[in-house]
């Protein structure tokens, strides 16, 4: 059994508007020393997964089904007060925002010792020891002084390592990143996804990096999922997802975005329309309102669920394209438009 | 320099000093140097683009242009007009030739207001009459920007935030600018809706024959809309070329810097890419490095860098850069007066 594996995992929520499915029927693996990078637009589920394997939502009006293996252990049936000890010591965060996901009022180290302390019966000189070596691996200049400083007095990205060393405290096996970088500036965000690969490396964890941003996905990624609409819809290793995507979704959003690696095109190529709601889900294929290949699946697209199906050593598709279909359009009428003339 | 014919706004050692004060009696104690000094110019129909990371003064310099902040020293000529202290009474006229689209199309829209007085509120302000009434004119523009001209009486709340960000584009054109200057117009967006609203701005212009400021941190996108572009570092200008000039030939080590930090979706090369990693993050603005401002993060950083402020110095067509040591440049360019202090 892999290290993680979710088996359709289904996360629903509901409101005064009616049923909200953030995360409907999700199933992946991960192993130890790999990286998984999800990437979707907002509200297609990626943060509600992750927050949903911490074990964030028990306790709220969320209705989970479905079966999360972490180690062996299934964590949907846990109870509470188990997964509690789970997190920060076998499955930690990294946080988007560092300013609101720290509290103002204590120090950095403060708070690095406290969750150090729940998991180790040690003495605060002990855990501060420690805290103040983790500042110093992160990169934090004069970690034995800066241990002391409040939230407030670190800058964004000196924020973001502390918030990095807070969640390797208790050397987590399993790391889940939600938009590490999303409020960094391009060369602080280098450097922190320097540091995280090489952590990841020393310490052979699993790491989850949710992002929109394909840019670090391809630097960090060994595999990619992609989520529409609360469900993954294409799923394969970074070279599958990059050089030969299959999913009409997957190529509108290489269309969508200037690349500096390559000469500029004159026009990007945007999918037309917006995300979908999460409470009127499109019936059929969830994309298919959006797509430009809707009318080549004989109206399947708009009254069947397509399924995700293997189409080729591991790389996952949900299409009602068939293979050769896509092949021949990904070939002829995307890749071309890439590619600049 | 170009011809002053071309030029539509003009920028001369501009600059922004927030005072910070102390005490009861706010004494004040220093200043936050948020813009120090800008010279460059926009020429009409193209779209100049404004780098740099945060805190570097691009959203000051957007402010200062359009008048939302009144500058401490220096000059805007709009048309050839000095407006760098011209009285808000003065300026209303020009408020029609120069307008705004703002980075959150949450914020940026009052929630209590239909699209259709939000978008008509500049006639309204302006004492424009249109000639079938000011609704025709809105559904007009509404349609221009792709919306539907019949949701004319709906909120702000009942649209997503790439029809929101819509919304703000129509208000900023409904009295037809001749300036726009968008500060992070798409980096609130989704990627998919980012090239939607990209397109938008793009056709506008053609058709309208727009000039553009745009403000952003995103050098992939900046790369794709701007014609020149200009580089920011603590409140200075490091660098200003046209678009293929900086992207392809950097001069500047900051530049380069920059451009090599941005992640590419290319899985082949990620292995072999050699990145240039900048150490630490951007000095405070409030006591700035002296002579040359990215000295303290600089790997070709010598002496002279210390010492010596790099003047922004031509060196090639169109291409200016402030480095004592700059790359990519011409063999027989002089890089500004540092030639004769360092030996070659």
């Amino acid at each position: 059994m892999s290290f993680l594996e979710l088996n359709d995992l289904r996360i629903h929520f509901p409101t005064d508007d009616g049923l909200v499915k953030s995360v409907d029927g999700l199933s992946f693996t991960l192993e130890r020393g790999r990286t998984l990078g999800i990437v979707g637009e907002s509200g297609s589920g990626k943060s509600v997964t992750s927050l949903g394997i911490l074990g964030l939502h028990k306790g709220g009006r969320a209705k989970i089904s479905g079966e999360i293996w972490l180690d062996g252990e299934e964590l949907v049936a846990a109870s509470p007060e188990h997964v509690r000890t789970l997190r920060g010591k076998k499955m930690a965060m990294i946080f988007q925002d560092p300013l609101s996901a720290m509290h103002p009022y204590y120090t950095v180290g403060a708070q690095i010792i406290e969750a150090y302390r729940i998991h180790h019966q040690v003495s605060k000189a002990v855990a501060r020891k420690h805290a103040v070596d983790l500042l110093g691996r992160v990169g934090i200049p004069q970690p034995d002084r800066r241990v002391d400083s409040y939230p407030h007095e670190f800058s964004g990205g000196m924020r973001q390592r502390a918030m990095i060393a807070m969640a390797l405290s208790c050397d987590p096996e399993l790391l889940i990143a939600d938009e590490p970088t999303t409020a960094l500036d391009v060369t602080v965000q280098a450097q922190i996804l320097d540091l995280m690969r090489d952590l990841q490396q020393e310490f052979n964890s699993a790491l989850i990096i949710i992002t929109h941003d394909l840019g670090v996905v391809a630097e960090l990624s060994d595999d990619i999922l992609v989520m529409y609409g609360g469900r993954c819809i294409e799923y394969g290793s970074a070279e599958d997802i990059f050089e030969r995507p299959e999913h009409p979704y997957t190529w509108g959003l290489l269309g969508s975005m200037p690349r500096l690696d390559r000469e500029r095109t004159e026009r990007l190529t945007p999918i037309k329309g917006t995300p979908p709601s999460l409470i009127n889900v499109p019936s059929g294929c969830a994309f298919h309102p959006r797509c430009a290949f809707e009318p080549r699946t004989g109206g399947k697209g708009r009254t069947e669920v397509p399924e995700l199906l293997e189409t080729e050593g591991g790389h996952l598709v949900r299409c009602h394209m068939t293979r050769e279909e896509r092949r021949a359009a990904w070939e002829q009428e995307i890749k071309p438009t890439l590619e600049s003339e | 320099m170009s011809e002053p014919s071309e030029s539509l706004l003009s920028v001369q050692g501009l600059e922004k000093h927030f005072p910070i004060t102390k005490g009861l009696i706010k004494r004040q104690v220093g200043a936050v140097k948020a813009v120090d000094g800008l010279d460059f110019e926009v020429r009409k129909g193209e779209t100049l683009g404004l780098v740099g990371e945060s805190g570097c003064g691009k959203t000051t310099t957007g402010r200062l242009i359009t008048r939302l902040l009144e500058p401490t020293g220096g000059k805007i000529l709009f048309e050839g007009r000095d407006i760098t202290h011209m009285s808000q009474g003065g300026l209303r006229p020009l408020r029609r030739d120069m307008q705004m689209i703002f980075q959150d199309p949450y914020s940026s829209l009052n929630p209590r207001h239909t699209v259709g007085a939000i978008v008509g509120a500049p006639y309204r302000i302006q004492g424009v009459k249109t000639e079938h009434g000011t609704k025709k004119a809105v559904q007009d523009i509404l349609e221009l920007v792709g919306l539907n001209p019949e949701h004319y009486n709906r909120y702000p709340h009942e649209f997503s935030g790439g029809q929101r960000q819509r919304i703000g584009i129509a208000r900023t054109l409904a009295l037809r600018p001749k300036l726009i200057i968008a500060d992070e117009p798409v980096s609130a967006l989704d990627v998919s809706i980012q090239a939607q609203v990209v397109n938008l701005l793009e056709d506008l212009q053609n058709e309208l024959d727009l000039t553009y400021v745009v403000i952003a941190h995103d050098l992939s996108v900046v790369r794709h809309i701007s014609d020149r572009v200009a580089v920011m570092y603590l409140g200075k200008i490091v660098e200003i070329a046209d678009r293929k000039g900086l992207y392809e030939a950097p001069m500047h080590p900051y530049t380069n810097a920059l451009l090599s930090a941005v992640p590419v979706p290319d899985v082949k090369g990620r292995t072999g890419r050699e990145r240039i990693r900048l150490q630490g993050d951007v000095p405070s603005p409030i006591n700035p490095p002296p002579a040359c401002r990215f000295h303290t993060r600089c790997w070709k950083a010598q002496e002279v860098c210390k010492t010596v402020e790099p003047p922004l110095a031509e060196l090639a067509t169109g291409h200016r850069v402030a480095c004592h040591f700059p790359e990519n440049a011409p063999k027989d360019a002089v890089p500004g007066d540092a030639a004769t202090q360092v030996p070659a």
